[in-house]
C-alpha cells in the first residue's frame, strides 16, 4: 500500500494504483472520456488531469501511477477551468442536437458539459461534414458526434481482435472509419456493438427498430409474438435506476403484454432445446469421429468472424441455430399450425442483449418459406425505451409468467447469458445423455467467473473430455490459433464474442463497467442455485415438443428447422 | 469520402513484395509508397494485398495511409491535374486557383472526374516560380494562371480528348 494525500484527505491505495483508480477507492470520481478499463491508455482527451503537488503541468489521473507521498489535487480550481476548456474545444465543432440526438440525458460529453458549467459556445470551429452510415443492420455510425476518443478503435482491436475502424485522414479531416470510408456493412465488422457501449456520445448506435414493432403492435391483423433473453431480464432494470444484477423477468413480461404483444415467450426454452440438439450433436460426434473440437454457434458475432477470419474452423462450428432463430423457427411452424395462424399474419420480435442478432435475424439462412425465422430484434435499449415511450411504470407492475408453450425454461438455459453458462448447461445434459445418470454435483463452478478463457477437464463415464470456454473474440482467437498450431485435447468450445457473455452486449445498458457484469452474471447463477430444475432435458415442455412434433434430437423435422451451416465470407479484412 | 475503384484484376505485387520479404509494420510506408510510384494510386485491391502480405488489417493501412497526402487511392485521370501551393505561387493567389479548378471539375484533390478525364492534386513548390501561379497538367506548365485561363486550359483538353476517341 501507499500512502498518499487526495483533496487534503490522507488515504491508502494499492502500489502500481492510477490517481484517477486510488481517487475512486475514496469517492472521489474523476472524468474521463477516452480511458477504458483494462486496456491500454491513450491519454488522447485530457479530461482526467489532475494537479500533483511539484508537478510544474496537470497530469493525466487515468494514466498516472500514484507514488509514496503523492500530494493530488482532483477538483481545484486550476483542474475545473481545464476541464472546462476542454470540453468547449470539443463542442466548437459539435453540432447542437441534443434534443434530437438518441444520447440526450444519457451522454457523457452533455453530463461534463452541464458539470462544468458550460453554458454558451466559446469557441466555434468549422463543422466536420460527413454522412452518417447506416448501411450496417446493427450498428449506426455519426461522425459529426464523435469526439475521437479513439475507445471504439480500441475496443474492436484489442478486444474483439476485428480492427474494422481506424482513425481515418489528419487534422480536421481526421475522423473514425472504416477502409476506404465504405459502410460499415463491406467492412469486417462483426455487429458486436461493443464499440456502442463504450462511446461516449452518440457517434454510435444500434440500428433503432422501435418503429416496425409499433406498427405491428398498431395493425389489429397480425399476432405479434415475443421472445425474451436470458440475460435481459437481469439487465433492463438499470434503464430503470435499478443497480446491476435485478432480476426484473416478470415484470418485463408485464410490461411486455401492455404494450401490446399477443404472446411473450422466454427464449431460455430454446436455449434448453439448443442444449438437447447440441449436446446430442457433440456425443454423435464424439461417438462417430465427427469433427472436434466442436464449437458452439449460437453468438452471430463470433458466426460471422469466423466466416470471415477463420474459415477452416466451420465445419467444427455447431449446425445448431441460435436460441433465437430456433424460437423464431418453431414459432412459425409449430406455434402456428397449433393456434391456425398463418405464418405471414404473425410478426415475430426478440429482445435480446445484442446488436449482433440484428444481422442474424437478417441473414438468407434464417427463414422457412419465404419467411424470416425472426422479424425484428429489439435490443434491451430500446425495449427500454419502448416501455417509456408507452408511459410504463415497469418496476410498478405485477409480475406476470410467460406464455405456454414456450415460456418453460429451466435455468441451464437461463444462465446460456453468462460466459460459461452454454458450456454448463451443455455439461449437464451431455452426463446425462452419455451415462443415463444425473451428474453428481451441478455446479461447473470451472467454467464460471468473467476470465475470457476458461477451461476444464471433466470426466462423463470413461470419458475424459476437455472443455474450454472463450469470451472476447480476441480470446477465442487465441485458442483457435493453438488449435491451429495443433492443440488436440479439447473436445468443445463455447465461444462468445462479448466479454463475459451476453449479460456485456452490445445492446445491453450503457454504463457496462466490470462490476455491472459481475453482478449480472451474480444475478443469473443465484437464479440457478435456488431453481429446482436445473437441466435442460428435464424441461418437461421441450420434451413435449419433441413428442408432438420433432420426434427427437437431431430428427429430419430438427434438421430442417433446427440447423443450418455457414459458408466463407468475403469482406475487407 | 473516397469511393471504391475495383481494380479490374488484381494487381500483380509479387515483384515489389520480394523485395519487403517477412516485412512487417514499419515496412508499411516505403511498400505502399513503391506501389503508388509503380500503378499511380492505391486501389483497395492493392491495400488488400499489402494487409494479406504484412498481416495488418485493411483499415489500419487505409488509416496511416490517409495521414499522409501524398497518397491517393483513385487511379489518375487521363489528364492529371497539379496545382502548386508553393509560397510564391501562395502570394499570387494560387488559393483562388485551387477553388476554381475545384468548381469547374467538382472534384477535390485526391479525387478523380466520373469520366476518368481530370485527377486533381496539390503540390508544393514545383520550382516554377516565375510562372506564378502555375498548375502542371501531365507534363505540361500553364503560367499565370486565372479563372479565364483555367476555362480555356480545360476546354482545349476536353477537346483534344473527343477528338482522340
Ligand atoms: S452526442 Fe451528446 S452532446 Fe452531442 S448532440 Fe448527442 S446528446 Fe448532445
Ligand atoms: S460492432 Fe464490434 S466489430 Fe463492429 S466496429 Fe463495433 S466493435 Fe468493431
Ligand atoms: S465514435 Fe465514439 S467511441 Fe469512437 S472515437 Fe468517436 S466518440 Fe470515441
Ligand atoms: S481519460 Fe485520461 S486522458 Fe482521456
Ligand atoms: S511556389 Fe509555385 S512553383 Fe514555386
Amino acid at each position: 500500500m501507499v500512502s498518499i494525500n487526495i483533496d487534503n484527505k490522507s488515504c491508502e491505495a494499492p502500489a502500481g494504483s492510477t490517481i484517477y483508480e486510488a481517487a475512486q477507492l475514496i469517492g472521489v470520481t474523476i472524468p474521463t472520456l477516452c480511458h477504458l478499463e483494462g486496456l491500454s491508455p491513450s491519454g488522447a482527451c485530457r479530461i482526467c488531469v489532475v494537479e500533483v503537488e511539484g508537478m510544474p503541468g496537470l497530469v493525466p489521473s487515468c494514466s498516472f501511477p500514484i507514488s509514496d507521498g503523492m500530494n493530488i489535487q482532483t477538483h481545484s480550481a486550476r483542474v475545473l477551468l481545464a476541464r472546462k476548456t476542454i470540453v468547449e474545444l470539443l463542442l466548437a465543432n459539435h453540432p447542437d442536437d441534443c434534443l434530437y440526438c438518441i444520447r440526450n440525458n444519457n451522454c457523457q460529453l452533455q453530463d461534463l458539459s452541464a458539470d462544468l458549467g458550460v453554458r454558451r459556445r466559446r469557441y466555434s470551429g468549422d463543422r466536420s461534414r460527413y454522412k452518417e452510415d447506416v448501411s450496417s443492420p446493427s450498428v449506426i455510425r455519426d461522425p459529426e458526434k464523435c469526439i475521437l476518443c479513439g475507445k471504439c478503435v480500441r475496443v474492436c482491436e484489442e478486444v474483439q481482435d476485428v480492427s474494422a475502424i481506424d482513425f481515418i485522414g489528419r487534422g480536421s479531416h481526421s475522423h473514425i472509419g472504416t477502409a476506404f470510408d465504405e459502410g460499415l456493412n463491406l467492412s469486417s465488422c462483426i455487429n458486436c456493438g461493443q464499440c456502442i457501449v463504450v462511446c461516449p456520445t452518440g457517434a454510435l448506435h444500434e440500428h433503432d427498430s422501435i418503429k416496425e414493432v409499433l406498427d405491428a403492435l398498431n395493425d389489429p391483423e397480425i399476432t405479434v409474438v415475443a421472445q425474451h433473453a436470458p440475460s435481459v431480464s437481469v439487465t433492463i432494470g438499470e434503464e430503470f435506476g435499478l443497480s446491476a444484477g435485478a432480476d426484473c423477468d416478470g415484470m418485463m413480461v408485464a410490461a411486455l403484454r401492455r404494450l401490446g404483444f399477443d404472446r411473450v415467450f422466454d427464449t431460455s426454452f430454446t436455449a434448453d432445446l439448443t442444449i438437447m440438439e447440441e449436446g446430442s450433436e457433440l456425443v454423435q460426434r464424439i461417438k462417430t469421429g465427427g469433427k472436434l473440437p466442436m464449437l458452439t454457434s449460437c453468438s452471430p458475432g463470433w458466426i460471422k468472424f469466423a466466416e470471415q477470419n477463420y474459415p477452416d474452423f466451420l465445419e467444427n462450428i455447431s449446425s445448431c441455430k441460435s436460441p433465437q432463430q430456433m424460437m423464431g423457427a418453431i414459432i412459425k411452424s409449430f406455434f402456428a399450425e397449433r393456434e391456425n395462424i398463418a405464418p405471414e399474419k404473425i410478426f415475430s420480435v426478440s429482445i435480446m442483449p445484442c446488436t449482433a442478432k440484428k444481422f442474424e435475424a437478417g441473414r438468407g439462412e434464417m427463414t422457412q418459406h419465404g419467411y424470416p425465422d425472426v422479424d425484428v430484434v429489439l435490443t434491451t435499449r430500446e425495449l427500454a425505451r419502448l416501455i417509456r415511450m408507452r408511459g410504463l411504470d415497469m418496476l410498478a407492475l405485477a409480475p406476470e409468467g410467460a406464455d405456454t408453450p414456450f415460456g418453460e425454461r429451466t435455468t441451464a438455459g437461463k444462465i446460456f447469458g453468462a460466459s460459461g453458462g452454454v458450456m454448463e448447461a451443455a455439461l449437464r445434459s451431455a452426463y446425462f445423455l452419455i451415462t443415463g445418470t444425473e451428474l453428481e454435483d451441478l455446479n461447473v463452478t470451472a467454467v464460471r467467473g468473467l476470465d475470457g478463457c476458461k477451461e476444464a477437464h471433466v470426466k462423463i463415464g470413461d470419458l475424459e473430455v476437455g472443455v474450454a470456454v472463450a469470451s472476447g473474440l480476441k480470446n477465442a482467437a487465441a485458442l483457435l490459433d493453438q488449435i491451429r498450431a495443433g492443440r488436440d485435447d479439447l473436445h468443445f468450445i463455447e465461444i462468445m464474442t462479448c466479454p463475459g457473455g451476453c449479460i456485456a452486449g452490445g445492446g445491453q445498458p450503457l454504463g457496462t463497467d466490470r462490476n455491472a457484469v459481475a453482478q449480472r452474471m451474480k444475478a443469473l447463477y443465484a437464479l440457478d442455485a435456488s431453481a429446482k430444475t436445473r437441466t435442460s432435458h428435464t424441461n418437461e415442455a421441450v420434451q413435449r415438443l419433441y413428442k408432438e412434433f420433432l420426434g427427437s434430437p437431431l430428427s429430419e423435422t430438427s434438421h430442417h428447422l433446427l440447423h443450418t451451416h455457414y459458408a466463407q465470407r468475403e469482406v475487407l479484412l | 469520402m473516397a469511393t471504391v475503384v475495383e481494380a479490374s484484376a488484381a494487381t500483380d505485387l509479387t515483384a515489389i513484395f520480394a523485395r519487403y520479404p517477412d516485412a512487417g509494420r514499419d515496412a508499411l510506408i516505403p511498400l505502399l509508397q513503391e506501389i503508388q510510384d509503380t500503378f499511380g494510386y492505391l486501389s483497395l485491391d492493392t491495400i488488400r494485398q499489402v494487409g494479406a502480405h504484412l498481416k495488418l488489417p485493411v483499415s489500419k493501412i487505409y488509416g496511416v495511409a490517409t495521414f499522409y497526402n501524398q497518397f491517393r487511392f483513385l487511379a489518375l485521370g487521363k489528364y492529371h491535374v497539379q496545382v502548386c501551393r508553393g509560397t510564391a505561387c501562395h502570394v499570387k493567389g494560387s488559393a483562388g486557383v485551387l477553388d476554381d479548378i475545384k468548381q469547374m471539375l467538382k472534384i477535390g484533390p485526391g479525387e478523380t472526374t466520373s469520366d476518368g478525364l481530370f485527377s486533381l492534386e496539390v503540390v508544393a513548390c514545383i520550382g516554377a516560380c516565375g510562372l506564378a501561379p502555375v498548375i502542371k497538367v501531365n507534363d505540361e506548365f500553364h503560367a499565370d494562371m486565372t479563372t479565364s485561363k483555367l476555362e480555356r486550359v480545360f476546354k482545349a483538353l476536353k477537346k483534344e480528348a473527343e477528338s482522340n476517341e
